[in-house]
């Protein structure tokens, strides 16, 4: 067991656990926060997806050693004030069904959209297919995605 | 598969079923019951401790209006925790935005709750009218008293009443005036007309829209019991096998693992609200939990199912299907009709085993507490049984469980066996407290209750004119009912119901047969059940009997179908099962089938010249009560590889509710189709599940879901019927023909792969 300082969504917070925990267990059970999902635990679905440094990475195979002074961004830090413009083409296409592996699939589009404002259907594709979504709202997903690129053209 | 001896007739309201509200006191308020029940006290309050109107189980209205309504089906991703309280709202003409949902926790009281079975509009679509009439009906009936005018004189819209000399009174103001009122009985109330629907029919999003995007949606483990444990359970590979013995000394080590002990094996055949049992991992988080169970080291026991290998079984059951088998449905005399066929369009098709694997595994949190009751939470698709199966478990009384339900990260059927539940009661009193149960997705892949493997043998004769004249077809598979009785020993009548004895076509010698094939792992139903199996094989054969013959696919099915009627299954098969309902309610009705089809034709645009590579492929079937025709554009390349550009489906599921969300069923239906179809396999070895997680075990992804996927609904005055399995059926045939015509490959055998 350690204490490891962290960012996360622009706040400090302090944890003790085990260094190798993933930081999506120290998200869900230490700090409360479940907004990111479990899936896979295996890097393999991309529910648990979250920002380090703006960067998507999957968080069930992130160990909390490896994310000290890093910036952390999780679904609840998108969108704080008002709806984040992806999650509003989110309710715009409806895209959620059960909604369980959408924070993830937001997440990813969120961190392609900020680096790629208008992404052809290949790039939706690499940045989005290590998001599984068992519901199949796949179609609205890139709906939803080319909908926030129009507005930023 | 249903649990349906409720029945949803309302009654008239009986002294003892009235219970008050407490917190009211005084305004007399009664609450009655709209749905048969048992007749005992339902002392739960409606949630709301400002309701005063609250004339039924469902819904109820405070004084300042707010209109709480329950629901009490649970929400996997169809959209029904919010379509239908919105036949509530519109019958009652309340306002969407004053509308608060409050999920209702099992409880028989309610009638049905097993969501399953693509049933729930169907079943609730009546009573959510009557429920919602009921309430309008008094308020009006309140307005006009306080008048002093004709009832008739008045109307309600958007929240008030309003009489035609355009006065108005708000919905809550009149809520306490109305309490006072002896309710309506259900014959004497007045139903809204189709045209003057205000949400049914219409798109209403869903209630939990913006809990979702926002990551505040709660999910099985989401809920926040502090002080909970996490267990997690090492199990047997064998499903149901047990534990000679274990050694648990380098997991205890491990710091924050509280206990580790052994929860007895189900063996096999076992039961669906059993636990599956294993060696418990108790710690004060999940990674420690994880870490833990990889350090347990375990003699599993060899148990009844150690020599089940789906290869060999897969090869067995071929055999099976080649030779006459027992029939379920024969008209006219088929071998003499195949002797004197002119051609035979002969096929077997092969299906794996397929997992659920829902996005979110099993899950559960349960609190047994120490005055032993018990209170559980998670995402279960049938709170009822999971109350009853914990009671037995842990020999309580009913009324000493409590079962709340969360939102359910999918389910596809997984959710509604209650096994993962009870593990986490047994749990929480074993260690006295809290407990979170995670199922990995290990475990969630390795211990499902998997489709059923299945080989099939058709043999549809042609005669010299090239008309079909016969039409044979064996279906092989080790029933669900296997997994917890060893006397079910082939396919029930009810699993062959769905695709091989509804056969709809006008042909006049059939045979229908089954054979004996043994359940040696968990198996259940997953969206659409064996009619996964059937619409594969008879949408494929169907168009290889149109290019045998030269005719277009399309045409060959609507002259198939025949005479426009409404098929007597009843008369042609002992037992039929029509989806537990009556064959004269919801009969087959081929001019239904064949308008989906010919819809289908037109919006596809079939028959267009496609490019090298490139395929359109169609088929059509009726499965949970709707017809679905669906027809699929596919492009392979030099590598093999598939993709879907465009599906077009079109539905005549009666009158379509939340139409937005039938589409989202028939998108996500496409994809899921494309799972199956394109990328699942579960094969078993030496009675373990060879695939352990999404590495192995492969879904659809994005590039891999079709690109687009066009949803046309029949408009329909007629009985609501499914959406959530319908989707699955077509699907996969329309893709294998498409591949033909793209490739000239013929597919026989799910998943799909190119040579
Ligand atoms: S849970 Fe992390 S990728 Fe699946
Ligand atoms: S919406 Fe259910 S898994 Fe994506």
């Amino acid at each position: 067991m350690a204490i490891f300082q962290l960012d996360i969504n622009n706040q400090k917070m302090e944890v003790d656990c085990a260094p190798d925990m993933p930081l999506l267990w120290c998200l869900r059970d230490e700090l409360v926060m479940t907004g990111t999902k479990y899936g896979c635990g295996k890097a393999l679905c991309g529910a648990c997806t979250v920002h380090v440094d703006g960067e998507p990475v999957r968080s069930c195979s992130l160990p909390i050693s490896s994310i000290e002074n890093k910036k952390i961004t999780t679904i609840e830090g998108v969108g704080m004030k008002t709806l984040h413009p992806v999650q509003k083409a989110w309710i715009e296409a409806d895209v959620p069904q059960c909604g369980f592996c959408q924070s993830g699939q937001i997440m990813s589009a969120i961190a392609l959209l900020n680096k790629t404002p208008n992404p052809t259907d290949d790039e939706i594709d690499a940045a989005m297919s290590g998001n599984i979504c068992r519901c199949g709202t796949y179609v609205r997903i890139r709906k939803a995605i080319k909908s926030v690129a129009k507005n930023n053209l | 598969m249903e649990n349906k001896d409720t029945k949803t007739s309302l009654f008239k309201l009986s002294r003892r079923d009235f219970v008050r509200l407490g917190a009211i006191g005084t305004s007399g308020l009664l609450l009655g019951v709209p749905i048969a029940c048992s007749g005992e006290k339902h002392e739960m309050l409606l949630g709301k401790a400002d309701a005063i109107l609250a004339p039924n189980l469902f819904v109820s209205l405070s004084g300042t209006g707010e209109v709480t309504i329950f629901a009490h089906r649970s929400e996997m991703g169809t959209g029904i925790r919010t379509s239908l309280p919105l036949i509530i709202a519109d019958e009652m003409e309340a306002d969407w935005n004053k509308v608060k949902l409050v999920q209702a926790q099992g409880d028989a009281k309610y009638g049905d709750q097993n969501t399953d079975g693509s049933y729930s509009v169907r079943m609730f679509y009546q009573p959510m009218r009557i429920a919602g009439a009921t309430i309008k009906t008094l308020l009006l009936q309140a307005a006009a008293e306080e008048w002093m005018v004709d009832v008739s004189e008045c109307k309600a819209e958007n929240h008030e009443v309003i009489h035609s000399s355009g006065k108005k009174f708000g919905f809550g103001y009149l809520a306490e005036r109305a309490s006072k009122l002896p309710i309506p009985e259900a014959a004497n109330l007045m139903l809204k007309s189709p045209e003057d629907f205000k949400f049914i029919t219409k798109k209403t999003s869903i209630y939990d829209l913006e809990d979702i995007v926002t990551g505040k949606a709660v999910y099985g483990l989401d809920v926040n019991i502090p002080e909970a444990k996490i267990a997690v359970i090492k199990r047997n590979p064998e499903a149901g096998a047990g534990i000679i013995d274990f050694d648990s000394k380098d997991a205890l080590n491990i710091e924050g693992v509280s206990k580790i002990y052994q929860m007895e094996a189900g063996g096999f055949p076992l039961e669906f609200d059993k636990p599956v049992g294993g060696i418990v991992i108790i710690a004060k988080n999940t990674w420690t939990a994880i870490k833990a169970r990889d350090a347990v080291k375990v003699n599993w026991k060899k148990g009844v199912n150690s020599n089940y290998s789906t290869n060999d079984f897969l090869a067995e059951m071929s055999q099976t299907a080649q030779k006459k088998g027992k029939a379920k449905r024969t008209q006219g005399n088929i071998n003499e009709a195949l002797k004197n066929a002119d051609k035979i369009v002969k096929s077997d098709y092969l299906v794996p085993h397929f997992a659920h694997s829902p996005m979110e595994t099993p899950c559960a949190v349960a609190h047994y507490k120490s005055d032993g009751s018990c209170e559980v939470w998670g995402p279960v698709q049938s709170p009822q049984w999971v109350r009853g199966a914990i009671a037995g478990a842990l020999e309580l009384p009913e009324e000493k469980v409590t079962v709340n339900v969360t939102l359910i990260g999918s389910a596809f059927g997984r959710k509604s066996k209650p096994d993962f539940m009870v593990e986490a009661a047994l749990i929480s009193k074993e260690i006295n407290g809290p407990v979170k149960l995670l199922w990995t997705r290990e475990d969630d892949i390795q211990h499902d209750f998997y489709h059923s493997i299945c080989a099939q043998h058709l043999e549809i004769g042609i005669d010299q004119s090239n008309k079909v004249n016969s039409w044979l077809h064996r279906s092989i598979f080790p029933p669900i009912g296997g997994t917890t009785s060893v006397s079910e020993k082939e396919a029930s009548i009810g699993e062959l119901c769905m695709g091989v004895l509804d056969m709809p076509y006008e042909i006049e010698n059939i045979s229908c047969e089954t054979n004996e094939a043994k359940t040696q792992i968990r198996i259940g139903w997953v969206r659409s059940v064996a009619n996964i199996n059937h619409g594969f094989a008879i949408g494929s054969i169907l168009d290889e009997v149109a290019i045998t013959r030269g005719v277009d696919p399309i045409e060959n099915a609507l002259e198939l179908l025949g005479s426009d009627r409404n098929i007597d299954f009843d008369s042609l098969v002992d037992g039929f099962s029509n989806y537990n309902e009556k064959v004269e309610e919801f009969p087959c009705n081929t001019s239904r089938l064949r308008k989906v089809i010919e819809t289908v034709k037109e919006k596809s645009n079939w028959g267009k010249t496609m490019p090298k590579g490139q395929g359109m492929g169609f088929a059509a079937h009726r499965s949970f009560l709707s017809y679905v025709a669906c027809v699929v554009e596919v492009e392979v390349n030099d590598k093999k590889e598939i993709k879907i550009p465009m599906v077009h489906y079109v539905v005549d599921c009666g009158t379509a509710v939340n139409p937005d969300r039938i589409k989202a069923q028939f998108e996500g239906g496409a994809s899921f189709g494309a799972s199956l179809a394109l990328k699942s396999e579960i094969t078993v070895k030496n009675g373990a599940v060879e695939q352990e997680n999404f590495n192995n075990y492969l879904v659809a992804r994005i590039t891999d879901a079709p690109y687009n996927t066009e949803v046309h609904i029949i408009e329909s005055d007629e009985k609501p019927t499914g959406v959530g399995e319908p989707p699955i059926p077509p699907f996969i045939p329309a893709l294998c023909n498409a591949i033909f015509q793209a490739t000239g490959q013929r597919i026989r055998q799910l998943p799909i792969k190119l040579v």
